[in-house]
C-alpha cells in the first residue's frame, strides 16, 4: 500500500539542497518526486527516488541527516475538481493531510500524500474507490 | 592477609584526625614556603605566618597562586630548599611563555611514588603483576611517575614508552603484562591492531587492570574500554605542579577519584568570586601540597573544574571524592550574571539521542541583550514532522534553561559542521569581546 519516501534535513544555508542533490546524482540515484518545505531556520526535503535505501545509505555515508519512511501514492486526473473529491474523502472519514505534493503526466496526476493516520489509509481508498498505487507501479512510470 | 588498603591508617583516617594532620602539615609548608624568594614576598606582604593560619578557614587568607605566577618566577623562584637539596626538576613544554618548572628533593619523589603505590595497590595491583607504562617519559611526568609508583609497589614495571604499538603488543604477551597504563585514545588503538593482528585480548593476554587518564572521557568509554579488552579501568588524576600522577584516583567502586588529603588540601571555588562553592557543586579545584619540600604550592588555581562528590565511599576510604573533570575554568562563561560552564550544556545536550555529539556555543549582544545560541548536530533525522522537530529544540531549550539558568536559542545544524568533540575543540564562541 504504501511507498518509500526518503526526508532529508536541510538546515537553510545556500548550496546546501545542491551538495544533497549532487551526492545523489554522483551514484545515478533518479528522482520520481521532490519536495522542499521549509522554516526560517531548516527545511526537510522529501524525496521519491528509484531506490530509497541506497539513496539513504549515500546521504549518510555524507553525514547527511536523513530518515526513510512510508507515505501513500494515488493516481487520478489532473483536475482541480479531482483533487477536491480526493482530498474531501479523507477529510470525511476524519482524517487530516499532513502534507501533499503531486506531479503530472499529460492527464494523470500522482498525488503523495501523508496523513494523520496512516493505518486507515487503506480502508480510505477502498471506501471511496480510490486508486493507490504501488512502488512498482511509481518506478515504472 | 591482604588488605585492600596500602596504607590503612591514613587510608581510613577519621576525618577529624585528616584535618588535624593537615593543619600541622600546612603550618609546616607555610615555614617551608617562606624560604622561596617568591613566597617570602609573597605571604608576608599578605600578613601571614604559619602561626596564624590555626584552622583550614584560615587558610582562605592565603592568596592564591597562578600558572603565571611559575611562569613569572621561571625557573627557580619557588624553591624553597637550598639547590644541593634539589634532585630532579620537571618542566612543562611551554609552548606560550616560559614553561613552568617544578622541582622535588628525594623526600618530594619518594612520596610521590608513595601515592602512586597507593592508587594501584587501591585498585587490586600487587608485587606480582606485570605494569606497562605507554606513558611518554622524560619531562613527562606520566612516565616516571607511574615507573617509581609501581616499582614501589614491587611490581614488574615495563618502561614501554609511548608509540609503537606493535612492539607493546609484543611486551603484553611475552611479559605477561597484567596492567597498562595508557590515555583512553591509545586504548582503543591498542584495541584495534590486536583485533587486526587476530589477538583477542580477553583470552590471548593476561590483561585485568587499565589506568587510564590525562585526557578527558566519559564513562561509556571507560565501559566500551573494558568490554572490549576484559579488563577493569580505573580514572587517574595528576598534573605536572602537583607533582604528575597520584593525586586523585578511582577505588574499585568506581564512582568518582579519591583526592589523597593527607598530601593536598583542596577546594572548590567560584572562579569568578574566588568564594567557596557548597560541597557537590561544580567549580575551580584549588590544591595546597602539604608533603612537598622543595618547592612547596599554596591554594594553587588548577583551571580544573570539577565538584567533590557528597557523602561517603562504600570502600571505607574517608579522603573524599572529586567528580570527572568537567571541563576548563578558562571556559566559563558569564550571562546575565550567571557563571556558565560549556560542560553543563553539553551534559543536557547528550541525554538527547536524537543529537550528533558535536556543537557551538556563541554569546553576542543582541539589542542590548546577552543571548546565548548553541548550534548542535541532528543525529540522523528521527521524524518527517516539522512539529517533532520543533518540539525536539523546545524540550532542549526547556532543559538547558533549568540547568543554567538562563534561555538559549536552539539552532539544529546538520551533521559535520560544528567542531569536531575530540581533541581541544573551540566550544565556546564570545563575541561580546569584539564589541
Ligand atoms: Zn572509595
Amino acid at each position: 500500500m504504501t511507498i518509500k519516501q526518503l526526508s532529508v534535513f536541510l538546515e537553510n544555508k545556500s548550496g546546501r539542497l545542491n551538495e544533497i542533490l549532487h551526492i545523489l546524482g554522483e551514484a545515478d540515484v533518479r528522482i520520481i518526486a521532490a519536495m522542499v518545505a521549509d522554516t526560517t531556520e531548516y527545511g526537510i526535503l522529501r524525496l521519491i527516488t528509484s531506490d530509497t535505501a541506497r539513496a539513504y545509505e549515500l546521504l549518510k555515508a555524507n553525514q547527511v541527516s536523513a530518515q526513510q519512511n512510508d507515505v501513500i501514492a494515488l493516481s487520478c486526473q489532473s483536475t482541480a475538481r479531482v483533487f477536491a473529491h480526493q482530498l474531501g474523502c479523507f477529510a470525511q472519514e476524519g482524517l487530516s493531510i499532513e502534507y501533499m505534493y503531486s506531479f503530472s503526466i499529460h492527464d494523470k496526476a500522482f498525488v503523495i500524500l501523508r496523513t494523520n493516520d496512516p493505518n486507515r489509509v487503506g480502508e480510505v481508498a477502498r471506501k471511496y474507490d480510490l486508486s493507490i498505487i504501488t512502488e512498482e507501479e511509481l518506478l515504472r512510470l | 592477609m591482604d588488605t585492600p588498603y596500602y596504607q590503612p591508617e591514613i587510608e581510613t583516617m577519621k576525618r577529624a584526625d585528616l584535618e588535624a594532620l593537615q593543619i600541622k602539615r600546612l603550618q609546616n609548608t607555610l615555614r617551608i614556603a617562606r624560604q622561596s624568594p617568591f613566597y617570602k614576598a609573597r605571604l608576608s606582604e599578605a600578613g601571614i605566618s604559619p602561626d596564624n593560619i590555626r584552622t583550614l578557614d584560615d587558610l582562605r587568607r592565603i592568596p592564591f597562586t597562578t600558572k603565571n605566577d611559575l611562569r613569572a618566577h621561571y625557573p627557580f623562584g619557588l624553591v624553597a630548599a637550598p639547590m644541593e637539596q634539589v634532585v630532579r626538576l620537571h618542566s612543562s613544554s611551554g609552548t606560550t611563555g616560559n614553561p613552568t618548572v617544578i622541582c622535588h628533593s628525594q623526600h618530594d619523589l619518594d612520596q610521590w611514588a608513595n601515592r602512586v603505590a597507593r592508587c594501584l595497590y587501591m585498585v587490586g595491583l600487587r608485587n606480582t603483576d606485570v605494569f606497562q607504562n605507554t606513558s611518554g617519559y622524560g619531562m613527562f611526568t606520566g612516565g616516571l611517575g607511574f615507573q617509581y609508583g609501581a616499582e614501589k609497589l614491587g611490581a614488574l614495571t615495563v618502561p614501554a614508552a609511548a608509540g609503537n604499538t606493535i612492539r607493546q603488543i609484543k611486551f603484553i604477551r611475552d611479559f605477561g603484562t597484567t596492567s597498562i597504563h595508557a590515555i583512553p585514545s591509545y586504548v582503543f588503538r591498542l584495541y584495534d591492531v590486536m583485533r587486526e593482528l587476530n589477538i583477542d585480548p580477553r583470552t590471548d593476554t593476561r590483561l585485568t587492570t587499565l589506568v587510564i587518564g590525562a585526557e578527558p572521557h566519559t564513562d561509556a568509554q571507560r565501559r566500551k574500554i573494558e568490554e572490549s579488552l576484559g579488563v577493569k579501568a580505573y580514572n587517574s588524576f595528576g598534573m605536572s605542579e602537583m607533582s604528575g600522577p597520584g593525586v586523585a584516583f578511582e577505588c574499585p567502586e568506581q564512582n568518582g577519584m579519591h583526592l589523597w588529603e593527607d598530601s593536598f588540601i583542596m577546594e572548590i571555588i567560584d572562579p569568578e568570586t574566588l568564594e567557596p562553592v557548597p560541597d557537590g557543586e561544580v567549580g575551580e579545584l584549588v590544591l595546597t601540597t602539604l608533603d612537598r619540600e622543595a618547592m612547596p604550592l599554596l591554594r594553587y588555581r588548577t583551571r580544573d573544574l570539577t565538584r567533590i562528590l557528597p557523602g561517603e565511599c562504600p570502600c571505607g576510604r574517608t579522603h573524599r571524592r572529586i567528580d570527572r573533570f568537567k571541563g576548563r575554568s578558562d571556559d566559563m562563561f558569564i550571562v546575565k550574571g550567571v557563571n556558565i560552564f560549556p560542560m553543563q550544556i553539553e551534559k543536557i545536550l547528550m541525554q538527547f539521542k536524537e543529537l550528533g555529539t558535536n556543537y557551538l556555543i556563541t554569546i553576542d549582544t543582541i539589542n542590548h541583550n546577552d543571548e546565548v545560541l548553541v548550534e548542535v548536530e541532528l543525529s540522523d533525522l528521527f521524524t518527517d514532522d516539522y512539529s517533532q522537530l520543533q518540539g525536539l529544540t523546545r524540550e532542549i531549550t526547556r532543559q538547558l534553561k533549568d540547568e543554567i539558568l538562563v534561555t538559549p536559542k536552539i539552532k539544529l545544524v546538520d551533521k559535520g559542521t560544528m567542531p569536531q568533540s575530540t581533541g581541544k575543540a573551540i566550544r565556546v564562541k564570545d563575541l561580546r569581546k569584539n564589541k
